[in-house]
């Protein structure tokens, strides 16, 4: 296959299954989590479920001071690469090309030279995230091999979009269709990894702050 | 598969509800979960990571209840849970964890995970996995109606010491009064004092109170254990008495899981919602400060802090009334670093002080305990569980620290203006 084909296909078909499995597995692992369901409080509350639901869900983001002080390290990295990749997925105006075909829905873009500094930026902190895990003994024995592969894959399409900005490499369209094939990659593993924490997280924390809100407890 | 470890799966499975599944879901091996907990900061083994303590319930959760899983159980690739499984990680899920809540405090994706360790238990016991002295005690709780053995005619000889000490009166078995007071072991035996102190103030906020013959016993070794049907019956014998007697509310003690085990659990243990009104001592207390009728006649001048029971602070709500009665008594009062929902556990709650084997990492985690009051160098330390109290005494000797630990009910009592009858 040509470089043309490659992207031909990596922008059609490819693109179109890599959507299909990143939406219909995400719903199952939705469904599979609210099936099991949950039993119903019956002890007399002390404030509301809901509300502390959904509090946590935002407090969750902003930890207290002693969790800070013992955790900087995991808290300012992973904070860098998760604004670095929402800027870098949602704010490049090719990107929101590609969502508003997908969703008709349209926002605007920050100028490339910035969405371009904030990709090496979360390169550079990825990277060091993946130095931590290796060296900090909690998360060196949590980790299996997945944790090393999500990590991967989270990387890849930073560094190809980083080289396909840049024309390092390969052809234009080479370097196209190799960002968007480890796009796919990650879109695909999303749902069956801990990537669908992105999704996930808001079920976690709700039912959390749900139960410590009985309580009368912010958590 | 054994029988013991099928029975564990079953029971896992039983378990496992849509919180559960969403907290695995979620993690995202940050280990921070770890920075959270003192079996982890004080012996700095990542065994004793929090979400780790879980995996046995994390691995039946993946092959019964993921696609993936399902479909890696099938290839062979993803193993059974393993008699070895359980055998390993008896002592993570009983002896290692206080189910303090201070991980599920802090987990950025918001996994409860102390909530998940009282679902485990239930598990691990059900399959013969818990520790021999938790089954013992939980055994004693069941036939004798207590965890250490004690037994009526203990608790009234305690009550005739008191009333002749004191001269006031400690009722029993009084139909229609406001409050049913429960009392715990550990208090009936080590600090009876408490008992004095209860009737010393309701006497002078003249609130009508009794204690029950037939359910005197506020602490739950069915929690502890986890095994649900024991808590229920353990919890139910409290509700027959209060219905009895008709009370309208059941005083929890200064304990914390006891009233984790009556007030959160208790009406998800008996399967209805209660027609009394589940307290704990220091809401009680602080309705009385609220409405006047507590007064005291001087204030310590000792640099006092507070220790927040995991179990009546940060799982309870509990937070406001113990800080608010201190000041009744105290004007220099002193809060320790993380105090209030964040606070450290002393190391002992869940169970984990009625199980020797445990003995000593108790001991050893109480580090942390110790560093935090070492922050505010106090002149004594007030706290609301006798369980606490016991452990952070054993723990102070340990360290050779001279501190002493007061009840914040007993101290309450002591400065009472016994001029005034409110
Ligand atoms: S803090 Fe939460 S997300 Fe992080 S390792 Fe622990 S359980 Fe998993
Ligand atoms: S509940 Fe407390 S003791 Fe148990 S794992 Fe969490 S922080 Fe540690």
């Amino acid at each position: 296959m040509t470089a043309t084909e490659w992207l031909l296909w990596a922008r059609g078909p490819a693109f179109e299954i890599a959507t299909v499995i990143l939406v219909m597995g995400i719903i199952v692992r939705l469904i599979e989590i609210l099936m099991l369901g949950r039993k119903e409080n019956l002890a007399a509350p002390k404030g509301s479920a809901t509300t502390g639901g959904l509090r946590t869900i935002v407090s969750r983001s902003v930890p207290d001071s002693g969790t800070f002080q013992r955790s900087t390290f995991t808290i300012v990295a992973g904070y860098i690469f998760h604004i670095g990749l929402f800027v870098v997925i949602f704010l490049l105006a090719p990107h929101i090309l590609v969502f508003s075909k997908l969703t008709g829905l349209s926002w605007p873009a920050l100028p490339t030279t910035i969405v371009d500094a904030f990709a090496v930026i979360t390169i550079l902190a990825l990277i060091a995230v993946l130095i931590n895990r290796l060296n900090n003994k909690v998360k060196r024995y949590l980790s299996g091999p997945m944790d090393y592969i999500v990590w991967a894959l989270t990387t890849l399409p930073l560094i190809t979009g980083y080289m396909a900005f840049h024309r390092i490499g390969f052809s234009g369209p080479m370097l196209i269709a190799l960002h968007i094939m480890s796009v796919e990659l990650l879109m695909i593993a999303i749902p069956f990894t801990k990537l669908s924490h992105a999704f996930t997280l808001f079920l976690a924390r709700f039912y959390n702050g749900a139960v410590t809100g009985i309580k009368g407890v912010q958590s | 598969m054994s029988k013991a470890t099928e029975r564990a799966t079953q029971v896992f499975k039983e378990q496992i509800d849509a919180p559960t599944a969403a907290f695995f879901s979620s993690c995202v091996s940050c280990g921070m979960c770890a920075d959270a907990c003192l079996f982890y900061t004080e012996t700095g083994d990542p065994k004793y990571t929090p979400i780790n303590k879980l995996a046995p319930l994390r691995k039946v959760w993946f092959q019964e209840y993921t696609l993936t899983g399902k479909l890696l159980k099938l290839a062979g690739i993803s193993k059974p849970l393993t008699d070895q499984d359980l055998t390993d990680w008896e002592e993570l899920v009983y002896d290692s964890c206080t189910m303090c809540g201070r991980c599920s405090m802090v987990c950025p994706v918001g996994n409860d995970i102390a909530y998940m360790i009282r679902k485990m238990r239930e598990g691990f016991a059900a399959s013969g996995h818990a520790p021999e002295s938790l089954v013992g005690a939980t055994r004693r709780a069941v036939e004798i109606g207590s965890p250490m053995g004690v037994k009526l005619p203990a608790l009234q000889a305690q009550i005739r010491h008191l009333e002749e000490d004191t001269g006031l009166s400690i009722p029993m078995d009084v139909k229609g009064v406001e409050y049913l007071c429960m009392l715990s072991s550990m208090e009936i035996m080590n600090f009876p004092e408490y008992i004095g102190a209860i009737a010393k103030i309701f006497k002078h906020a003249g609130v009508s109170w009794t204690l029950s013959s037939e359910a005197f016993e506020a602490t739950n070794s069915g929690i502890q254990i986890g095994v649900s049907e024991i808590a229920a019956e353990l919890v139910q014998r409290i509700v027959d008495a209060a219905e009895k007697l008709k009370v309208n509310t059941v005083i929890s003690p200064e304990c914390g899981h006891a009233y984790t085990a009556l007030r959160w659990e208790g009406p998800n243990l008996v399967g209805k919602r209660f027609d009394f009104e589940v307290k704990h001592i220091l809401e009680v207390l602080d309705e009385l400060r609220a409405a006047g009728k507590i007064k005291t006649k001087d204030k310590m001048s000792e640099r006092l802090t507070y220790h927040d029971p995991c179990q009546i602070a940060r799982r309870g709500g509990v937070l406001e009334q113990p800080r608010k009665l201190i000041r009744e008594f105290s004007d220099n009062f002193v809060e320790m670093p993380d105090a209030g929902a964040m606070n450290w556990c002393c190391g002992a709650g869940g169970g984990v002080s009625s199980n020797e084997r445990a003995d000593e990492i108790r001991i050893k985690v109480f580090q942390r305990k110790k560093d935090q009051i070492d922050a505010v160098n106090p002149d004594a330390l007030v706290s609301a569980c006798s369980n606490c109290r016991i452990h952070i005494e054993d723990g102070l000797e340990e360290y050779h620290m001279e501190l002493p630990v007061l009840s914040l009910t007993e101290t309450l009592a002591e400065h009472l203006d016994d001029s005034v009858e409110t």
